[in-house]
């Protein structure tokens, strides 16, 4: 009895101290990954936050030689990324605009219809459509838009590349919302008379909105930084543009621009803030939607 | 093949009052050539409560929703045999306005989570586009919600989600939801199942009390339930009607041994 006694004792604490070892292996690893993001965040604001002043968002990006008198007078270098702004609101609003009519009815149709070789193409393509790089759709939308319909360099064809990329978490996120609806929802409205269309659209959209809504702002995080398809259709401007079928800037577009100039390239960290921080809050906002609007069965 | 015909005394009994659905060897399968419910004839009798009895896969629910079509949710599903409502052809009538003569009520209860009581108990108006005055709609909840006795103690958070509410009492506003556009027959398909023993009882005194104004087919798994509310009975097995008549009788003496054996706990 005592031997055995001791034994357990001793196999006790071995299972404790591995109990605590790999606590904390977990979360030495969890630090780790979160350490990037911490570190990128850290950098951006150290190097920016002199950059972010009421001028950053109101003034248009200053020409190579301004910054450069500015350098040479040790001053902060002059003028914003208000055109780069305006571009983004521009051409990610109107991507969504194409985006999410045409991801809803899809997801919809994904929804409703779980068999049949129609929709298991559709959702092939969709999964397909994820992977495809974006610099691939970005010579799309050139062949598409930029030669055929606005004769040159235009924000329209940056908005139609941007939506491709947005459908498939559209789509994807909308069918799962839909399907996690008990369908007794769909029987109840079906039984009081109502015709199909309208229970879709008076009984499963709004029910599953929380769902859907948050995949439609994940979608527009993940375009808001895209660069490579913007360079091949928006091409970018140092001018505010409102017309959709001339050359538009955006903010990654002016990242890049300030990348290829040694003058310009201190404000690449303000840029990047900027639109490090315009993603956020969408997540944030993505999530607080998700919480806010999430419905009770 | 008798026995699911009715017995000749309780023929005469059901043909004296007056039938409002005539199922006439009605079958209806879910795809290819197997049955769920094989030739099943009945007539059900106005301002009466029928229940429908039988172990899982009777085919009872199957049943429950040929009646206002809800079977035909799923796309291969194909009958033979007859419904009439009132003498009218339910499968020439166009579902949607089949189904609002006909309401329902579901196991569990599914009340519109999107929307507040008050919205839930005209939800038939507002998602088919039917305009109303204020005093209309006030009307017609205070009138649904008194007929299911619910008005008393939602009155005051009328305007609170439906899914506040209790279990026992979100069945009951699903129970006002399907009143409120009045329709001649209501089905409900297990509605207790999902409730405990006091909203059971309260919505059982209910249905009694809705008879006189509506008819009442009541998918029920619990033998008890069919006894203390029902007028008449059928006992369902394996596709088949096997028995119908008035409640009393077949519980004190059933025709069938299949139906005698079930009552007597043997199977289900």
């Amino acid at each position: 009895m005592n031997i055995s006694n001791s034994i357990s004792q001793q196999k006790l604490k071995w299972r404790i101290f591995n109990d605590r070892l790999f606590s904390i292996v977990m979360m030495s690893l969890a630090f780790i990954s979160a350490l990037p993001l911490l570190s990128i965040l850290y950098q951006l604001i150290k190097k920016g936050y002199k950059q972010i002043r009421l001028n950053f968002f109101i003034e248009v990006a200053p020409d190579t030689m301004e910054a450069m008198m500015a350098k040479v007078n040790h001053e902060i270098i002059p003028g914003g990324i208000a055109n780069g702004i305006v571009g983004t609101l521009i051409i990610v609003g109107m991507a969504s605009l194409i985006a999410i009519p045409l991801g809803l009815i899809c997801g919809i149709y994904l929804s409703e219809t779980s068999k049949g070789k129609m929709a298991g193409l559709v959702r092939f393509v969709v999964d397909m459509l994820q992977g495809v790089p974006s610099i691939v759709l970005g010579v799309i939308a050139y062949i598409w838009i930029v030669k055929p319909v606005t004769s040159g360099f235009s924000a329209l064809a940056g908005s139609v590349a941007l939506s491709i990329m947005m459908l498939p978490s559209i789509i994807r996120s909308t069918e799962e919302t839909l399907k996690m609806i008990p369908s007794t929802l769909k029987e109840a409205a079906l039984s009081l008379g109502v015709p199909y269309h309208r229970t879709i659209f008076k009984v499963l959209l709004p029910t599953g909105m929380s769902g859907i809504a948050t995949g439609i702002i994940l979608g527009i995080s993940r375009i808001a930084g895209e660069t490579a398809p913007l360079m091949l259709t928006a091409l970018g401007s140092s001018a505010i543009n409102l017309d959709i079928t001339q050359p538009s800037s955006a903010i990654p577009l002016l990242v890049w621009e300030f990348y290829n100039d040694p003058n310009l390239i201190d404000l690449i960290w303000g840029a990047s803030l900027i639109l490090l921080l315009i993603i956020f809050l969408l997540n944030l906002g993505a999530k607080a939607i998700a919480k806010k609007w999430k419905v009770q069965y | 093949m008798e026995s699911t015909i009715l017995n000749k005394e309780d023929e005469k009994i059901i043909q004296i009052e007056s039938t409002i659905l005539n199922i006439d060897e009605l079958s209806v399968s879910y795809g290819g050539d197997k049955y769920s419910i094989d030739k099943v004839s009945a007539g059900i009798q106005k301002n009466k409560i029928t229940a429908i009895m039988g172990p899982s896969g009777c085919g009872k629910s199957t049943l429950l929703r040929a009646i206002n079509r809800m079977h035909e949710l799923y796309p291969e599903t194909h009958h033979k045999g007859s419904i009439t409502l009132g003498g009218e052809d339910i499968y020439k009538i166009n579902p949607i306005q089949l189904r609002r003569k006909i309401g329902m009520v579901f196991q569990r209860p599914n009340p519109f989570p999107t929307m507040s009581i008050y919205d839930n108990v005209i939800a038939a108006y507002i998602l088919n586009g039917i305009k109303l005055k204020r005093s209309e709609k006030n009307e017609i909840v205070e009138r649904s919600l008194r007929e299911v006795g619910l008005w008393d103690e939602t009155k005051d958070v009328l305007h609170k989600r439906g899914t506040f509410l209790s279990g026992g009492q979100q069945q009951r506003l699903c129970i006002a939801r399907a009143l409120a556009y009045k329709p001649e027959v209501i089905l409900l398909d297990e509605p207790t199942s999902a409730l405990d023993p006091i909203a059971t009882a309260k919505i059982e005194d209910l249905l009694v009390k809705l008879k006189k104004n509506y008819t009442i087919i009541l998918v029920t798994h619990n033998m008890g339930q069919a006894a203390r509310i029902s007028d008449y009975s059928m006992f369902m097995y394996l596709g088949e009607l096997v028995e119908y008549g008035k409640t009393k009788k077949m519980f004190t003496t059933p025709k069938d041994e299949r139906t005698e054996a079930y009552l007597m706990g043997k199977f289900g």
